[in-house]
């Protein structure tokens, strides 16, 4: 810490005067010394079934990270953390967002270390079993990320740099005037490319067992893992100008908190990259791992939607299963959305003033997000109506399918299975079936079938039921 | 001009759900809004060119007035358009005139039943119903309910929100 106040009031004020450089060196000084008490007074505990996280000088904050509750343990390499081999763990719980567990900062072997534990307890094996290989699917050659980074944002500088050049010959006052424009919109620019080729510099995607796995940044780098079940669309976008290199883009939306158990708050969702660039072969592997479902059979609207929509009817395209919705809508951004039935939020139907001249409506299929849906755009009004029933239906069947999956025991699954066994012990079903202590520490005891906690209790000797 | 398309559609899936639409004060409110903004209008049009003359003054009123019935035939027609529809599964809500919508949001998916009643509705004792949904486009609102409507069909979704309750 103190070689890093060196460092940084040494390399920023060289120049400066010294009594300033003080004034930095305090700073500094406060700035580090907070940050060493801060990692002082965190203490952080695995034992067993728990992670037990301690924090805070003034304000105590200790954290009960129950393993089994565990979706995602991210590794978070910030640029300075890295430059002295440190890591941050986040620890994403299944439920509200706010009872996340962060762990800043550990050396990298035990950051690593801890989470193929946390990892191997969660999914009830020995806590000492390494983590399991990741698949690489792909890498995004850094050539690739800056052509696709510039070709998405940069095309519109060529017609403006040729008419400052125009312009200069011309006038100098509107050179000027446009130069600063130009300016100004080139250092936003600037920017926003620095920032989406050092966030997504040397992307890889991997499948590993409980989601995608995917490791990116130039600077600092992160290493997060997408649980496939909290995936609520897909989206494949392909912007005009990288359809001539056949590149594309695929969007997830992943939900962050299921809002019900975050106390009535709303659920929040955030769109992630799952290959920034890359090629459609590609695109299409990640799809059928991230979407494990049977791809339904596209059909095109009818031939009067060709007056309402003569750009985009080129490329308009929907379909659906029983158990999927697929969609193609865009001229310029052509973008293709896969909305599994179980995932819907709500379906709407549309019909505007335009598309009633040519008896056609719109069906949207909501799912959790900002703008995520998948759109059967300019449908005929039999066919919108028909897509009306049957897509609820098919949802509501799909949303009572995963119920009940849900409630059925799942012996098969490491991943179902309790964490928690009534010896204490990590893996699960392990216990003869009897009387032991509530794992829920409600009552006194709690019958234990040798797979199972059941809802028979006993407290001092009475019996009753109350499920666990 | 096609009335109601997907009545029948959907009237198969359950037939016993009637459609029920907003209170009739809704469409007193929506008179009353206008009538206020339109004569304003009228007013401060027919004061302005009234200097230059009685006859444009009168003129300019009067074509505040026709916006004003114009506005007022087409709040008639919206106001109308409204209604829900209460099925086994989910809710079902129609609107629009030039956009005609129609919005179904099933009751597990529900995560907040909003009750909101503004100044004016509170005048005309209503209040507006709204469902979110974690799709932040299903926006399945209905306004105008009497009380002891928006206070039944709050209850109503908030106990079968509960029980078909599903996860993300």
């Amino acid at each position: 810490m103190l070689l890093i106040a060196l460092v940084v009031s040494a390399g920023s004020h060289g120049h400066a005067d010294n009594s300033a450089r003080v004034y930095d060196l305090i700073a500094v000084v406060v700035v580090g010394v907070a940050g060493v008490v801060h990692w002082l007074v965190t203490k952080w505990a695995l034992d067993g079934v728990t992670l037990r996280i301690e924090s805070g000088l003034l304000r105590r904050d200790a954290r009960q990270l129950p393993v089994a509750r565990i979706q995602a343990v991210d590794v978070v390499r910030p640029f300075l953390a890295r430059m002295f081999g440190l890591a941050e763990l986040r620890i994403r719980l299944a439920g509200s967002s706010a009872a996340n567990g962060r762990l800043a900062y550990l050396s990298d072997p035990v950051a690593t270390d801890l989470r193929a534990r946390l990892l191997a307890v969660h999914h009830g094996v020995d806590p000492a079993t390494p983590e399991p290989a990741h698949q690489a699917v792909a890498k995004v050659p850094t050539g690739r990320l800056i052509g696709s980074v510039l070709l998405s944002g940069g095309i519109v500088f060529i017609p403006l740099v040729i008419a400052v050049v125009v312009l200069v010959q011309v006038s100098s006052t509107a050179a000027v005037v446009v130069g600063s424009v130009f300016l100004t919109y080139g250092i936003g620019f600037v920017q926003d490319v620095w920032h989406r080729i050092s966030t997504q510099y040397g992307f890889t995607v991997a499948e590993a067992p409980d989601g995608i796995h995917i490791s990116r940044g130039l600077l600092g780098t992160v290493a997060e893992t997408i649980p496939i079940h909290r995936v609520q669309a897909v989206r494949l976008v392909e912007p005009l100008f990288w359809r001539l290199f056949r590149w594309c883009r695929l969007e997830v939306d992943v939900a962050g908190a299921v809002g019900r158990e975050a106390g009535g708050g709303r659920s929040a969702t955030s769109t992630k990259a799952l290959l920034p660039v890359g090629s459609p072969e590609v695109a299409r592997r990640l799809i059928a791992t991230v979407i494990p479902y049977p791809q339904p059979q596209l059909s095109r609207p009818p031939p009067s939607a060709r007056l309402k929509a003569p750009l985009s009817f080129h490329f308009l395209e929907a379909g659906h299963n029983d158990v999927l919705a697929t969609a193609v809508t865009g001229r310029v951004r052509r973008t293709t959305t896969w909305v599994p039935l179980v995932k819907a939020q709500s379906l709407r139907r549309i019909e505007g003033p335009l598309q009633r001249r040519f008896g056609l409506a719109t069906v949207h299929l909501d799912a959790a997000g900002k703008r995520v849906r998948a759109e059967f755009r300019d449908r005929s009004l039999e066919q919108a109506d028909s897509l009306m029933v049957e897509l609820a239906s098919l949802s509501r069947s799909a949303r009572q399918e995963e119920q009940r999956s849900r409630n059925l025991p799942s012996p098969g699954v490491a991943w179902d299975r309790p964490a928690t066994s009534p010896t204490g012990a990590v893996a699960g079903g392990t216990a003869p079936a009897g009387w032991y202590g509530d794992p829920g520490g409600r009552h006194d005891v709690r019958y234990w079938d040798g797979v199972h906690w059941t809802a028979h209790i006993r407290d001092q000797g009475v019996a009753g039921t109350d499920s666990c | 001009m096609r009335a109601a398309p997907n009545v029948a559609v959907m009237a198969d899936s359950s037939i016993e759900a009637p459609w029920l639409s907003p209170s009739s004060r809704l469409w007193k409110m929506r008179c009353l809004e206008a009538a206020t903004v339109g004569s304003l209008v009228a007013l401060v049009a027919g004061a302005a060119t009234g200097q230059k003359g009685a006859i444009p003054g009168l003129l300019s009123a009067a074509v505040a007035l026709g916006i004003t019935g114009l506005a007022l035939w087409f709040l008639r027609r919206r106001f109308r358009s409204w209604s829900y529809q209460e099925r086994d599964e989910d809710l079902v809500v129609r609107r629009g005139v030039a956009f005609r919508r129609l919005s179904v949001v099933p009751y597990g998916r529900m995560q907040i039943v909003d009750v909101t009643a503004g100044p004016v509705e509170r005048l005309f004792k209503l209040s507006t119903i709204k469902l979110h949904t974690a799709a932040a486009a299903s926006d399945a609102r209905i306004p105008g309910l009497e009380p002891v409507e928006a206070a039944r069909l709050r209850e109503q979704l908030a106990s079968l929100g509960e029980t078909k309750a599903a996860g993300l």
